[in-house]
């Protein structure tokens, strides 16, 4: 990989969840993507342990900067800039990258960079398909978020036109993973049980799909009452002894989360004339999703794009991606008493 | 030049040590911001005795046992910095710099106790000799359990004054006596590991609750 060429070499870090990464990236080139993830040691808990996950983060944080500044082949002091998700996210696992980020900006003396890790998924997307179309729809669905945004300057603001009003849609597949004796993280099981399932055989709801909801909350979701439904339907089998047809309820459970999250992301950029959607978060991984997504977009002339899986999760790339964009543009650089904002609202891209 | 500094306790400490004598200290005392508080810290005691981070040579940190998220905000900051500075870390165990300077300041004569707090009601405490050689702990304890009229130096006097009466300064650790026992080698060096002293809470999950 070139370690030279084009744009601002960036650093990037990210802990806002069980993932330590760090990314380093010229201009739109990514060079290292390095994480070191405790997802195992939250696995037998169901979820994401705020206090494991922070421990872990101190123990990857300088093991893992080393590696990704190996891979890039590049030395720490060559890196214009560092970068850091600052918000939003677990308070005590932010708190150790900022820290981190800070402790990098001081020994190399170089600006440092808190930025909204929302938006930084966003970014991420110009690693693989270049520089981002520019008014564009991002829906970012994941197990701590699921939002609907018009992206017209990454680097400036992001306008929110929606988000969950209740579970994010990676919860909602955890939890009926969980319903069906899968393992965690339930997304990728119930991708794989759902392939050879039927995607008509039961008819879960599309929360927020139709009459006065659809007109309150348009571009908003709700997976709490379909990961309800799942649930009763499945005790129901239960009472009655028969067998829980895995796969079949995986697949239609599946297609409903799909189905209610492309509609809303083509309707967005229909509505709002954009003919860019760009999909991101852990969920984007999902195999239905993307297919569902671009059946549905070219039927209007809109053209999807989603990074491929390993930039969808949270990784320091996307972060290090957002940095350089930030730098390229001349964008405030943050001061050394950045906080870490766990609640860092999505309209704000530098903390 | 030693930068040393503690974010154990409620104190965010940083102190600048040339080798001879301590030339930058400062100390801000704000349990809830040591995430924001730590680097300005440490840009300004640079900044103070006119140093740049090349001059740096060494990092000494406090181990705790301490808060966690505070605890962590050092931690991770020493062990950053040291790897990009290309310098050696040392970690003292905080309630040792607590008993260093009650030592020094001559604020204690005979055997005692530091004790700070651990929240949840609880103390972080070790028992020093006369000379500031820490006996035993650290350890996480209700007060009540490890109660004394002797001298107890740290905050956990001041926050539970029936088991502690005798309280004794410093309340907290000061970077500047973190780094002299650093220099002096006065206390045992330890990695930079946090001193957690308790397990993450975590409860492994019953089945599904039923919503039918
Ligand atoms: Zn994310």
């Amino acid at each position: 990989m070139a370690a030279t060429g084009d744009g601002p070499l960036v650093l990037g870090i990210e802990t806002s969840c069980d993932e330590t990464g760090v990314g380093i990236v010229r201009g739109h080139t990514l060079l290292a993507d390095a994480i070191a993830s405790s997802v195992e040691e939250h696995a037998r808990f169901g979820g994401v342990v705020p206090e494991v996950a922070s421990r872990a983060h101190l123990e990857a944080m300088v093991p893992t900067i080393e590696r990704a500044c190996e891979s890039a082949g590049i030395k720490m002091y060559d890196v214009d800039a560092i970068a850091v998700t600052s918000g939003p996210g677990l308070a005590g696992a932010l708190l150790v990258g900022v820290a981190a980020a800070k402790a990098l900006a001081i020994g190399l003396g170089k600006p440092i960079y808190g930025v909204n890790h929302l938006a930084a998924h966003v970014a991420v997307d110009q690693l693989e398909h270049g520089p981002l179309p520019e008014p564009c729809i991002a829906m970012l669905v994941s197990g701590g978020h699921s939002s609907l945004l018009k992206v017209s300057d990454v680097t400036v603001g992001v306008d929110p036109l929606g988000a969950t009003i209740d579970d994010a849609a990676g919860e909602a597949f955890d939890k009926v993973a969980r319903l069906l004796g899968l393992p965690f993280p339930g997304g990728p099981y119930i991708d794989k049980a759902a392939r050879s399932g039927s995607s008509v055989a039961i008819d879960f709801p599309r929360g927020l799909t139709s009459g006065r909801d659809l007109e309150r909350h348009r571009f908003d979701f709700s997976f709490s009452g379909l990961k309800t439904a799942v649930a009763r339907w499945v005790e129901a089998r239960e009472r009655s002894g028969e067998p829980i047809p895995v796969e079949d309820v995986a697949a239609s459970f599946q297609e409903a989360v799909c189905d209610v999250l492309t509609r809303k992301a083509v309707d967005a950029a229909v509505v709002h004339g954009v003919d860019d959607i760009l999909i991101g978060g852990g969920v984007a991984a999902n195999s239905r999703l993307r297919v569902f997504a671009e059946e549905r977009a070219a039927a209007k002339g809109i053209r999807v794009r989603v990074p491929r899986p390993g930039l969808c999760t949270d990784n320091g790339a996307m972060v290090a991606a957002l940095g350089a964009e930030l730098v390229a543009r001349g964008r405030d650089a943050s001061d050394l008493d950045l906080p870490a904002d766990s609640s860092m609202p999505v309209t704000t891209v530098v903390a | 030049m030693l930068l040393a500094f503690d974010t154990a306790t409620p104190a965010v400490a940083v102190a600048l040590h040339d080798g001879e004598r301590v030339v930058a200290e400062s100390t801000v005392v704000d349990a809830m911001r040591h995430g924001e508080l730590l680097a300005p810290g440490i840009t300004a005691v640079l900044a103070e005795a006119g140093a740049v981070r090349q001059d740096l040579t060494a990092v000494a940190v406090g181990v705790g046992p301490g808060p966690f998220t505070g605890l962590r905000v050092g931690l991770v900051t020493a062990r950053t910095l040291a790897s990009v500075l290309e310098i050696p870390v040392y970690g003292v165990c905080t309630l040792d710099v607590l008993a260093a300077e009650a030592v020094d300041t001559s604020a204690v004569t005979g055997p005692f106790i530091v004790a700070t707090d651990a929240r949840r009601k609880e103390v972080y405490w070790a028992s020093y000799d006369e000379a500031g050689i820490r006996l035993d702990g650290p350890h996480v304890s209700r007060p009540a359990d490890v109660a004394t009229d002797g001298p107890v130096v740290g905050r956990g006097a001041l926050l539970y004054p029936d088991a502690f009466p005798t309280f004794v300064a410093p309340e907290h650790p000061r970077a500047g006596v973190l780094a002299e026992v650093v220099v002096a080698e006065r206390a045992e060096l330890l990695d930079p590991e946090p001193l957690y002293l308790r397990r993450p809470d975590v409860a492994e999950p019953g089945k599904p609750k039923r919503v039918s």
